[in-house]
């Protein structure tokens, strides 16, 4: 019989990786991407593999590519912005190329939901010259990830499976195959594959390039990519990729009338592409994400016909899609909607809980700096980047994970003062650790503020990797000194004398660690049951 | 057969758990469905969302197409607003009256009431007071469920199974309440239907049924109560305030 189970995209996937026989999952939390590896964690011990949260996303892909080293299948995961961390690992294991099976799943957040920007990871999947599967919906996400495996073994190349929120974070029932057995041991024989001295990478990276043309063959003749010309008008043309084909559809009524290639596989299946452009009319491209079908067909000349997109403004140039733009860029009149009696229905944006220490660090820090005339704080990602808002007004800048640290470093050496920054702890063990051993080999003129609350709260209270005395020991091996360390518990009855020692730090000329350690409310209310 | 809702709500007010009581109910009758949701803000009291759809064919689309909706389910009477734009012609609204105020703009309360009951199609309970009544008060997101039923394709009898498995190792009187919740918010939502489609306008219909004890609404007797609705003291009878909550019967008797 059928089995089916309601999973969310990212649980859809990670469930075909369990199926598909992975040894390890690894990641670092980030949204939309967080619910695949919290789908696997708590059927690592059930399934005899690997799971447990990564320092950051270059660790992750980094200890995912030892475990393909060692001939085993591993899925590692991360939001989009998390690839620009695990960049250098990720890009050179496509030079490397693996051993057994290797997936990143990696979440874009276009509309930018819970993220700085919405870049588009098909681009690294294009940059690193490896394939990349873009699904539509739940189902594909377990079908897709079964195949990457595959396909990752048989090409012995890394792939990347490209999910957005909209689908990460939707859920419909998904019909399930068997459970794989996962690979033996078997580590590799050839000992140049994975040491990039540059002669033995000139030779990888030269073979990975003269078979991209055997790769293009895989995306043109790929179930995923689907060209559908017969009985369809021709005038005009549609190219989508991933959940903006269900955009395309819902638009049209479920039956596009147009000819259409749906593209979920890539590299780009340039066949297919030309087959389509040679049909038609006129070429309209529904990208979810950067224009990068569109840049790639339009090259320099064009196509010789009409040719429209996000670039010429058919389509809007940011933002995501729905099936609301698809109906205006397909001239489908739409109605409906209701007006509000209310005219104007006020904001209601997150807030810090109701005892979130990181509300009184942040009164501390407000109250310290008072008798400053120049109030910069640097600040960084995580549930207190909130303290931006009034009445904390905390918060100068947020850039990415651990550039609190850094830029605080920088600006103390450009005369700033004082220089204050706030870093969550699974930030400062994320990425702002590197920037500290820098500081403190220089004795910067700055004051570090670690809000060490015991957990990755943003994302949904995750295990952090260190708090209290071991966070400590490691702020104290990287060479800050000891009599610059202090430790306080951000009470609000304490503010008087949290306030002095914060005050002495600030006046030190020189670095100096505060950590302000409250356990978050959710965490700890998540610790009870 | 399609049915699409916009799920809202406050951050805390449990959507997410009115979402898995349609997903599985609308699974185990064979229905097809997609459920989009936001995640990753852990703090509490923002705003949040869910598109829900469910059909009998193939859903393409994980979001609702704008001005498509048939419903917009709020557990909190200002976030209606937010989403009215999603909501078609034909559509409804199943609202909480019982705001939730932290924001320091917060619209008069009293306006934002007759923001719901001016709708073409209003439904309105008082979930905090129908959980509160049968011992769970933080079942509100039941009440809203079980109000919502009246017009989906669902009998309160599908959510047995899936409270059963959602409550059963809190106690088998949790499901019970749960059950109870979900059964009186149901009677206010059928009949605050049934006194819509016979044409009543919004306010008098959500303001008769705010009077009555939700475990004393009985559908049969909604014609009845059109009949006096439409007649003279209306005005005067809704108006009068009361302590507590009075039983259909003695509304029909003051009607009449
Ligand atoms: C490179 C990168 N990875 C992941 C994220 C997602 N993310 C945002 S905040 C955060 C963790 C914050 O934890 P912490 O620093 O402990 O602060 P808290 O939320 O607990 O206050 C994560 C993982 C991101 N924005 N960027
Ligand atoms: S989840 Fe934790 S850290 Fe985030 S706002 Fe709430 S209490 Fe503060």
């Amino acid at each position: 019989m059928e089995v089916r189970e309601i999973l969310l995209g990212d649980e859809a996937v990670a469930l075909g990786a369990l199926h598909a026989g992975i040894s390890g999952a690894f990641g670092y939390p980030g949204t939309p991407s967080t619910e695949m590896f919290e789908y696997v964690e708590p059927l690592a011990a059930e399934y005899g593999i690997h799971a447990r949260w990564s320092a950051n996303e270059k660790v992750a892909y980094e200890e995912a590519l030892g475990m393909s080293f060692a001939g085993k299948r591993a899925i590692v995961s991360m939001k989009h912005v998390g690839l620009n961390v695990a960049a250098d690992a990720f890009v050179n294991s496509g030079v490397t190329g693996v051993n057994g099976g290797l997936v990143l799943m990696v979440a874009d957040d276009p509309g930018m939901h819970s993220s700085q920007n919405e870049q588009d990871s098909r681009f690294y999947a294009k940059f690193a010259a490896v394939p990349c599967y873009e699904p539509k919906n739940q189902q594909e996400c377990y079908d897709m990830v079964r195949e990457a495996f595959d396909v990752s073994e048989r090409l012995r190349l890394p792939i990347v499976l490209r999910m957005v929120t909209r689908l990460a974070h939707s859920r419909a029932d998904v019909v399930i195959g068997d459970r794989r057995p996962q690979n033996g041991l078997n580590p590799p024989t050839d000992k140049q594959q994975f040491t990039l001295l540059p002669t033995n990478a000139r030779r990888n990276w030269a073979a990975l390039v003269a078979r991209q043309g055997e790769i293009i063959g895989e995306s043109e003749a790929s179930r995923f990519n689907r060209l559908e010309l017969e009985g369809r008008d021709r005038k005009i043309g549609i190219i989508a990729n991933g959940v903006a084909c269900n955009y395309v559809r819902e638009a049209f009524g479920g039956e596009v009338p147009h000819a259409m290639l749906s593209i979920s596989r890539y590299p780009l299946p340039l066949g297919l592409i030309r087959k389509l452009i040679e049909a038609c009319e006129s070429i309209y491209v529904f990208e979810e994400g950067y224009p990068l079908i569109e840049e790639a067909i339009a090259g320099i000349n064009g196509i010789g016909k009409p040719l429209h997109g996000r670039s010429d403004g058919t389509v809007p140039a940011t933002g995501e899609l729905t099936p609301a733009i698809a109906m205006d860029v397909f001239g489908i009149g739409r109605t409906g909607g209701i007006k509000s009696t209310l005219g104007h229905v006020p904001g209601r944006p997150p807030k810090l809980c109701q005892g979130c220490s990181h509300a009184d660090s942040y009164t501390l820090i407000k109250e310290v700096l008072k008798d400053y005339p120049v109030k910069r704080t640097f600040s960084d990602i995580g549930c207190y980047t909130l303290g931006f808002y009034e009445p904390f007004d905390g918060v100068h800048s947020c850039v990415d994970m651990g550039a609190s640290v850094s830029m605080a470093k920088g600006a103390s050496h450009g005369g700033l003062f004082p220089v204050v920054a706030t870093i969550g702890d699974s930030t400062f063990m994320h990425s702002g650790m590197t920037g500290l051993v820098g500081a403190a080999r220089d004795n910067a003129n700055m004051t570090l503020c670690i809000l060490d609350n015991s957990s990755v709260a943003m994302t949904g209270t995750q295990e952090t990797m260190a708090t209290g005395d071991a966070l400590y020991n490691v702020v104290r091996g990287l060479g800050v000194p000891e009599e610059h360390i202090k430790i306080i518990n951000p009470l609000r009855n304490k503010m008087e004398q949290n306030a002095a020692i914060l005050k002495a730090e600030v006046e030190y000329r020189g670095l100096s660690v505060i950590i302000l350690r409250r356990i978050c409310v959710q965490a700890a209310r998540k610790a009870r049951g | 057969m399609k049915y699409d809702v916009i799920l809202a709500g406050v951050g805390g007010q449990g959507i997410l758990t009115i979402a898995y009581l349609l997903d599985n109910a609308a699974i185990n009758r064979g229905l097809r469905f997609k459920q989009a949701e936001v995640h990753g803000m852990a703090q509490r009291g923002g705003a949040v969302y869910s598109h829900m759809r469910i059909s009998d064919r193939e859903i393409v689309s994980d979001i609702i197409p704008e001005g498509r909706a048939d419903m917009v389910l709020s557990v909190e009477p200002l976030e209606i607003h937010r989403y009215l734009y999603m909501l078609s012609p034909e559509g409804v609204v199943v609202s909480n009256i019982a705001p939730v105020i932290n924001i320091p703009d917060y619209p008069d309360q009293g306006v934002v009431l007759d923001a719901l009951y001016n709708l073409p199609r209003p439904v309105a309970l008082d979930a905090g007071a129908i959980a509160t009544e049968a011992g769970v008060p933080k079942a509100e997101n039941m009440a809203m469920a079980g109000a919502a039923t009246a017009y989906m394709p669902f009998d309160l009898s599908d959510y047995e199974p899936i409270i059963r498995k959602l409550f059963e190792r809190k106690g088998p009187e949790m499901v019970v309440a749960n059950m109870k919740v979900l059964e009186n918010g149901y009677r206010v939502g059928k009949f605050t239907r049934a006194l819509l489609e016979a044409g009543l306008p919004g306010a008098v219909a959500c303001r008769a049924v705010a009077m009555c004890r939700p475990d004393s609404l009985d559908v049969v007797h909604a014609p009845r109560v059109v009949e006096l609705l439409r007649g003279q003291k209306v005005g005067e009878v809704l108006s009068k305030a009361r302590e507590g909550l009075i039983t259909l019967d003695d509304l029909i008797v003051e009607l009449a």
